[in-house]
Formats: structure tokens, C-alpha cells, sequence
């Protein structure tokens, strides 16, 4: 057993930075997506609204396929982890620029109406109003986002990516025993999603008393 | 430049391509068939009076959401043979699909049952029906009807996740598409049209999950 432990562990690394870069790089990249969505021109709402919908509606895999596979045709080649992080930060920013819209949403119109009559500018709305009271509806989805996340990295394993699907199946294929080891990625995984889904609820019931949310 | 290549790949992948969505489709229909009457028998022992029955349904529940599908559908068709279990790779990717349907779907299925208005418990007990007779005929119909937009849009997730049956070979879309790639290098043309293809029926298919949604919960609006 400790021979196929010592197999996966290196790839616990890789799969933890793969999760926390995409997710940071996608929460930033999600920032922008909702500007736009937010913004009066109808043009521009609608192709932020197609490229959120169209990174939806593809598969992980064939986004990652396209990245690795597809663009050294047009003279972009990239290594495995970084074509990984592209796609995976570029999907996060769709499915996050969601939430953003959806805590943004959850702010009452009063608080914008208020804040406007008292003569604060768009920035100072967004920033010292909206955000504050909408982050508190983004945490929560955003932490089950990052648990599905950490799930979805695995998909770069198909690019080659050394992470802990990865060094299971290869480890598998040299040795047999795909049972014992595949059995022990799946605990690893559960065991790494433990702290984000008690993270999530944790900051989500802290939240909750402090804006006396019901 | 990159048009013209697209056309000449679509024509010469088409009949490989659409061979490898309707196998993509027969895969989400054979794994919603088994996973969303599946997710109901879950959602039912989790709420279960027996204690028992509850831990057992939330394990299964817990290990079905916690499990990456690539591993679960790896495990499924590399690891179950070392127990005697041997699948094809359709029976696996089937297995795997219809039981992370299941465990999604009971989630679902479990807040849509606890949606259901106190109200309808109250009047069925005073209409004199027993705890059981009043779960099944009066409380369960309605917590399905709040949960099917929810559930077909687990429907649509199953149709994108069926690309991970690729993993262990199964003959859907991405194993077409990479299929016809690495014989002809064309592989950015054949993940482009790949690409089209789950969007074609994806963004469709979420727009009418959503309109339905709204006509459904219509008839909420007056209730709330």
C-alpha cells in the first residue's frame, strides 16, 4: 500500500496547484466577464454573454484537447500544465463571472438607488456598495465551485499532466492492482475536497450571522 | 483560411463525428434512465425515519459527489475486473454516468421535497391519510414536478460529461474526434467541430431548461 501511496503523492501537488491557480486566475479573469455583462451596450452584453454561455456549453476536455492538441497548428504550443491552467482558469472565469452576476443581483436595488442620491460615482457603487453585501452570496457558490474544480483537474490528466489521476492510472498500467490504487485516488480526493466543503459551510454560517441573514 | 480547412475536416469527419454524438446521446439517455429513478430512491432513504438507512444513503451520496468522474469511470472499468467484475466500456461509462446522476439528482430531489409547502402535509394528515399514503400520493408528485427544471439541467451536465468517457474508450464524440486527429493531424479543426457539436445541442437545450423553469414556477408566483 505505501508503494502505491508514494505513486500518487507527488501528483497531489500538481492537483492542488492546478485547482488554486485556475481558481484564483479565473476569479480575477471573472471580474472583466461581468463588467461586460453588466454594461448598456447591447452588443457588448451579448458577446459576453455568448462567451460565457459557448465556455459552458463545450466539455473541459475538449476545451483542454483544443488548447494542447489544436494550437500548435496555428504556432502556439504550450506544455502540458500550462495548456491545463488555460483552459481550466478560462472555464472557471465563466462559471464564477456567474456567481459574481448572481450575488450582484442579490443586492437590493434600494442600497444602488441610496448610494447614487448621496452622489457616489459607478466605481464607488460597485466597489464600496454592491461588493460588499454581494461577496457574501459569492463565497459560498464560489467554495462548491473550487470543490468541483479540484474534482475537474483530474481532466489534465488526459493532456499528461502529472497530477493524481495521472500518476494512478500510470502506476496502474505498470503494476496492475487498479482497483487498490484508483480506490486510494478517490479517497485522496475526498479527503483534499473535506477542508474546502467545511471552509464553504463555516464561512457561509459566519457570514450569515454577521449580515443576520435568515 | 482556417473556414476553409473547417469545411474540408467537417466533410471528411462528419460520418465519424455524428456517429460519436448519437452515442454521446444514447449514453446521457441510457444514464438518465437509470440515474434520475435512482436519485429519487436515494433522496427517500436520506430522509428516511431509520437512522440507518439515512448514514448508508448519505455515504453513497457523499462518495457518488466526491468522486471526479474520470476516476470513478476509470475505477469502474480498470479496477472492478481485480474484484471479478468485469463491464464493457458501454456498461461502464453507463455505470458510472447513471450513478453520478443518482447521487446529484437526490440532492436535488431532497430540497425539492423539502420545497413542498407544509400546508399539503397538514391537509393530507387531516384528510385522514396515513404518514405513508401522504408521502407518496400527495408530497412526492409535487416535490418531482419542483424538481424537473433542476434535474434536466443535471441532464445537460451528464450529455458534457459523457466527453470523459473517453478515458476508457468508449466510442463517443471526443474518442471519435481524437480519433480522426491523430490519423490526419488535423486536430485543431476536428476539436473546433467537437466543440460545435455539444454547444449545438447544449446552449439550446439550457436556454429551453430555463424557459421551462419559468412557465413551471409560474404557477409558485401565487402560492408564495
Amino acid at each position: 500500500m505505501t508503494d502505491a501511496l508514494d505513486a500518487i503523492l507527488p501528483g497531489v501537488l500538481n492537483t492542488l496547484l492546478l485547482t488554486a491557480l485556475s481558481f484564483l486566475a479565473g476569479a480575477v479573469l471573472a471580474l472583466p466577464i461581468v463588467a461586460l455583462r453588466s454594461s448598456r451596450g447591447l452588443l457588448v452584453r451579448g458577446i459576453a454573454r455568448l462567451f460565457v454561455d459557448l465556455l459552458r456549453s463545450v466539455p473541459p476536455i475538449t476545451w483542454l484537447f483544443l488548447i494542447f492538441f489544436g494550437l500548435p497548428q496555428v504556432g502556439v504550443t504550450l506544455d502540458a500544465f500550462p495548456a491545463a491552467l488555460i483552459g481550466l482558469s478560462v472555464i472557471a472565469s465563466a462559471f464564477l463571472s456567474e456567481t459574481y452576476r448572481a450575488g450582484m443581483l442579490a443586492v437590493d436595488r434600494g442600497q444602488v438607488e441610496a448610494a447614487r442620491s448621496l452622489g457616489l460615482g459607478s466605481l464607488d457603487v460597485g466597489v464600496r456598495i454592491i461588493a460588499p453585501q454581494a461577496i457574501r452570496v459569492v463565497i459560498p457558490t464560489s467554495a462548491t465551485y473550487a470543490i468541483g474544480l479540484l474534482k475537474d483537474t483530474s481532466v489534465a490528466s488526459t493532456i499528461g499532466v502529472a497530477e493524481i489521476a495521472m500518476k494512478a492510472s500510470g502506476y496502474a498500467q505498470q503494476n496492475g492492482q487498479a482497483l487498490r490504487i484508483l480506490t486510494l485516488a478517490g479517497v485522496i480526493y475526498l479527503v483534499l475536497s473535506l477542508p474546502l466543503a467545511i471552509v464553504s459551510r463555516g464561512v457561509d454560517r459566519r457570514l450569515r450571522l454577521k449580515f443576520a441573514v435568515v | 483560411m482556417i473556414g476553409q480547412s473547417l469545411v474540408s475536416a467537417f466533410e471528411a469527419a462528419h460520418a465519424e463525428l455524428f456517429e460519436g454524438l448519437l452515442n454521446s446521446i444514447l449514453l446521457t439517455v441510457a444514464s438518465l434512465a437509470i440515474g434520475y429513478p435512482l436519485a429519487v430512491v436515494l433522496a427517500v432513504c436520506v430522509m428516511a425515519p431509520s437512522r440507518w438507512v439515512r448514514r448508508t444513503g448519505l455515504v453513497i451520496v457523499e462518495i457518488g459527489r466526491g468522486l471526479p468522474l474520470l476516476v470513478l469511470l476509470q475505477l469502474i472499468y480498470f479496477g472492478l475486473p481485480d474484484a471479478g467484475l468485469t463491464l464493457g466500456v458501454t456498461a461502464a461509462a453507463v455505470a458510472g454516468l447513471a450513478f453520478q446522476t443518482a447521487a446529484y439528482g437526490s440532492e436535488i430531489m431532497r430540497a425539492s421535497l423539502e420545497a413542498v409547502p407544509q400546508g399539503q402535509h397538514e391537509a393530507a394528515s387531516a384528510a385522514g391519510l396515513s404518514a405513508a399514503a401522504s408521502f407518496w400520493t400527495i408530497v412526492l408528485p409535487q416535490g418531482i414536478r419542483i424538481a424537473i427544471p433542476p434535474m434536466l439541467s443535471i441532464g445537460l451536465t451528464v450529455f458534457l460529461a459523457t466527453s470523459l468517457a473517453f478515458v476508457i474508450t468508449a466510442p463517443e464524440l471526443m474518442s471519435k474526434a481524437y480519433g480522426y486527429g491523430s490519423s490526419t493531424f488535423q486536430y485543431l479543426e476536428v476539436f473546433v467541430l467537437a466543440g460545435l457539436m455539444y454547444a449545438a445541442i447544449a446552449l439550446p437545450a439550457s436556454a429551453a431548461v430555463a424557459l421551462l423553469e419559468r412557465r413551471l414556477g409560474r404557477h409558485l408566483a401565487h402560492a408564495h
